[in-house]
């Protein structure tokens, strides 16, 4: 499961890396919404990956640590998720702004050779 | 009363946040109504900042112990609850962002505001950012705030778009949307390895930790100051800096001065805890020392190739951070004092450069309904009306105008630009003066090549930036063939202000030393700080 996990960050990653130096605006944004899944996931990862353990504690058994997931990663990924999303919104809307003023999707706001 | 004022730390982020929310459901057409609004939640920051400092300076039994003041965010203790701390460096932050706020506020109200829609609400989120990201005790709530002020700022830079504007806030907000994955990396790997993201929690974690752990530790804390050096425009993570200033509204970009100082109080906070005596240094050395020398060397070129005053004054942004990053990175500890008190100075410096940058912009365009023309199509997207209409007339003569209107934006100009590059008498000179001869002890003594590099940077930034200043100001003032702005008094009031405040810190140099000092002792000490936000904890100092 690591394994995976791990190349799916990766991948994700490299990915976005790749858009992100793209020179159109719509492949930016492609760009760095890869990436925030990449550092999404990647946070996830960091309450470390293990099966069947609620992050909720069953009042019926003794408290356990080892028997529960940490909770906080799955709440910093939620905030994160949230955050991201609006400020990719907002750079959707600066993106067709520019396309509007300039009338090029080049993140400079002019083609090459103009 | 005093359980009102037990809440006081906490009234910096709630202020604003209350009346930018308010201020979005009144309509764009009531004017007088909505800059007053937001002036007095400006003022009432400023007196509760002002307020927090006084109690700092004469602490009060009871509710001060250790010159620190806690404020438990929903009641829970410490490491499990979220905390608020009032420390000597978060009331000076504030009360600086304050300082700078209001007379940059008032400035926008001739016509600034009007340009776009819901300028008030998007000056009063970015102080909320700013007040968190200075109060708060948590990295992950230093994330929140980070955000907040970053969405805020990219609004601002866009208010009144065009064309420059929107492509220049393109690259600002793509360069910072990055800089915020890095910073959540950081934060997730530090708590992947420490378990806690309580700043205070982690000063004491840190030194415990395995010494197979502290490799990806200091992997996770080295992410998070790539994010902040992001923020504070080092070399090479500063190309977007230039561009974006000089892009933004005058008083917009006044109020980015202080956005760069927030990167480099992250950086001080979080390397003041983290450095523990038995624990490797996180922050500084020589990595962040030669970035920042490159920095100042990188806004030296920069000043001297602008052919523009607000990417100049860009450039003199840049090498401010440069030179305060710098300090702390070679940590001689007496150049500390004279580094915050340099960073007190340049940023209201720095706002008035923008402002006056603002007003002689208009001796070329000659009308300020050029520059000031409201923008029919952010008003219809935003389902806000139509702009009032701006006769010629009316444009040229807001409010009352001020006589002598080029002797007042010359000698402005002047004022700016002793205290940008440190001549004397004002407190630029004071600043440069104590942090060089601080300098000199180690360059002299161990024949440091780092400290003599540092200073010779200094000096050479001073007369570049002179250099340029001053043949940028012959060409803007003395020129012919340029028209005579008319000023209106609440422009010229503002820069004034600015300046006089820098007046005042220099008169008042002795008592403002000797706050800095204190602070910087308490910098030094990080057990007090850990002490009073987790009264539990065992700290071996």
């Amino acid at each position: 499961m690591e394994l995976i996990y791990s190349l799916a960050v990766g991948i994700f990653c490299a990915c976005g890396v790749w858009l992100v130096l793209r020179p159109r605006t719509f492949q930016v944004i492609l760009g760095l919404a890869l990436l925030s899944y990449a550092t999404n996931l990647f946070i996830f990862a960091m309450g470390r990956l293990t099966l069947d353990r609620p992050p909720l504690i069953d009042p019926n058994v003794v408290p356990d640590p080892s028997l529960f997931d940490d909770p906080i990663p799955q709440a910093l990924v939620l905030t994160a998720i949230v955050i991201g999303f609006a400020t990719t919104a907002l750079f959707l809307v600066m993106l067709i702004a520019a396309r509007g003023f300039t009338g090029t999707d080049h993140v400079d706001g002019v083609e090459k050779g103009d | 009363m005093s359980a009102l004022l037990q809440h006081l730390p906490v009234m910096p982020i709630l202020l604003p946040l209350v009346s930018g929310a308010l201020l979005l459901f009144l309509p764009q057409s009531r004017t007088v109504l909505r800059s007053s609004i937001a002036v007095l939640t400006i003022l009432a920051q400023a007196v509760i900042a002002a307020y927090l400092l006084y109690r700092l300076i004469k602490p009060q039994p009871g509710l001060l112990e250790h010159g620190v003041e806690v404020y438990l965010l929903g009641g829970w203790v410490a490491p499990y609850g979220i905390v608020l701390v009032v420390d000597r460096l978060a009331a000076l932050m504030l009360a600086l962002n304050a300082a700078i706020a209001l007379p940059v506020h008032f400035y926008s109200l001739a016509r600034w505001d009007r340009i776009g829609v819901h300028y008030h609400s998007m000056v009063l989120f970015l102080l909320m950012g700013l007040n968190g990201a200075f109060l708060t005790g948590d990295l992950f709530n230093l994330f929140v705030f980070f955000e907040i002020l970053l969405a805020a700022s990219y609004g601002l830079l866009m208010h009144g778009s065009n064309a420059v504007r929107v492509t220049a806030g393109l690259h600002y907000v793509a360069v910072n949307l990055v800089g915020s994955l890095i910073f959540l990396t950081g934060v997730s790997l530090i708590y992947g390895v420490a378990g806690t993201l309580n700043m205070a929690e982690l000063g004491v974690r840190w030194a415990a930790l395995a010494e197979a752990d502290r490799g990806l530790f200091e992997a996770g804390v080295g992410i998070l100051g790539i994010a902040f050096l992001i923020k504070s425009g080092v070399w090479p993570l500063n190309f977007w800096l230039p561009r974006t200033y000089s892009a933004a509204s005058p008083p917009a970009a006044a109020l980015f001065a202080i956005m760069t100082k927030v990167g480099v109080y992250s950086l001080l906070r979080i390397g003041s805890l983290l450095a523990q005596p038995d624990a490797p240094v996180p922050f500084g050395g020589p990595w962040l020392f030669y970035g920042t020398v490159a920095t100042i060397w990188f806004g030296i070129v920069g000043m001297l190739a602008a052919r523009q005053l607000t990417r100049l004054v860009a450039f003199s942004v840049i090498v401010s951070s440069g030179t305060l990053l710098a300090v702390i990175a070679l940590r001689v500890t007496p150049a500390l004092a004279p580094m915050l008190l340099y960073l007190i100075a340049s940023v209201p410096a720095g706002a008035a450069f923008f402002l006056i940058a603002g007003m002689s912009e208009r001796m070329r365009v000659n009308s300020m309904a050029e520059t000031m023309a409201p923008q029919p199509t952010t008003y219809t997207a935003f389902m806000a009306g139509e702009p009032a209409e701006v006769a010629e007339n009316e444009v040229d003569e807001v409010g009352v105008a001020i006589p002598a209107a080029l002797a007042f934006l010359g000698l402005a100009f002047v004022s700016c630009v002793i205290l940008t590059t440190g001549l004397p008498p004002l407190v630029g000179f004071l600043a440069k003066f104590s942090m060089i001869s601080a300098l000199l002890g180690p360059a002299l003594n161990e024949s440091s090549a780092d400290a003599w590099l540092l200073i010779v940077s200094l000096l050479v930034a001073g007369f570049a930036g002179l250099f340029a200043l001053t043949n940028r100001g012959m060409r803007t003032f003395w020129s012919t063939g340029r028209a005579t702005p008319r000023l209106s008094f609440i422009e010229a009031a503002p820069v004034a202000v600015l300046i006089v405040l820098c007046v005042t810190i220099t008169i008042l140099a002795g008592p403002v030393m000797e706050y800095l000092e204190g602070t910087v002792q308490w910098l030094q000490d990080p057990a007090a700080y850990i002490q009073a936000v987790i009264p539990s904890a065992e700290v071996a100092l």
